[in-house]
């Protein structure tokens, strides 16, 4: 897999305000596709449908400082016995500050065993990444981590 | 659909006893071009694999929807309880219609 050249003299200043200034572009965007522009919010309403997520049963590893925003390890475990009454069915991943909140979804069902998935995903910032996992008896759990990211991946094309 | 190959490393055993839980992790080759404009930067249109479908014995164990906040070279690791002996067909769904397909066996002793 091919990663990003290391940026050789770029300080944690430059890198910061390069991240800020790559932010605006990505706002013109966003709004030049007002189709796919959904907010954090809706997001939530929308994958909660009227529940009440529990706080509890997610377990969200991430590194909790991030040097490049462009791939960040995410694993996400649910407590779940994944039997044919009781499983997970989704696993949503949502990240606020990023240009389409919407990020990743995972269906799955009692033949997965474990919820346990797995993947890279990409931070526009610094921000809290926020797990909704629904079950088979309609309840919602909800994770969230923080996660600081020094690097931005809109700043370049990885 | 079309059916190309695309360069994917899949990580899961060839072999399982039945009833044992077995991870499979799933690295494809891909740009995942999410359409950004910023400075210094050509802009590329939105070329993503928006969806990810795995099916074992004919049954879909793992669909995955992706969104340009996937990491290029999308990476996927899942788990699965090895039941019969059969095929494992992961497909890759592109923007624009493409699809792409690899097989692997697992045999259940």
């Amino acid at each position: 897999m091919t990663l990003p050249a290391p940026r050789i003299g770029l300080t944690r200043r430059t890198a910061l305000a390069a991240g800020a200034a790559a932010l605006l572009p990505a706002a013109t965007v966003a709004d030049a596709q007002p189709a796919h522009r959904e907010t954090m919010a809706a997001v939530e309403r929308s994958v909660l449908a009227g529940r009440t997520p529990l706080a509890s049963g997610v377990t969200l590893d991430m590194p909790t400082l991030s040097e490049n925003g462009n791939s960040v390890d995410l694993m996400i475990r649910i407590d779940s016995p994944m039997s044919g009454e009781d499983h997970v069915t989704a696993i949503h991943v949502l990240a606020d500050k990023n240009p389409f909140p919407r990020v990743a979804t995972f269906r799955i069902g009692p033949r997965a065993g474990r919820a346990e998935v797995g993947t890279r995903i990409r931070l526009a910032e610094t921000q809290t990444i926020v797990v909704l996992a629904e079950t088979s008896r309609g309840t919602v759990h909800r994770g969230a981590r923080e996660v600081i990211v020094i690097l931005g991946a809109c700043v370049d094309g990885g | 659909m079309a059916s190309a190959s695309i360069p994917a490393r899949i990580t899961m055993p060839a072999e399982a006893r039945r009833g044992e839980i077995i991870e499979i992790r799933v690295l494809a080759r891909h740009a995942m071009d999410r359409a950004i404009d910023a400075p210094g930067l050509t802009p590329v249109p939105r070329k993503i694999i928006h969806t990810l479908r795995v099916t074992y014995d004919g049954a879909e164990i793992l669909h995955m929807d992706l969104s340009p906040g996937i990491a290029a070279n999308p990476y996927v690791a899942f788990t699965t309880v090895a039941t019969t002996t059969g095929e494992l067909v992961f497909e890759w769904l592109e923007d624009g219609g493409a699809v792409y397909e690899r097989r692997q066996m697992l045999t259940v002793t």
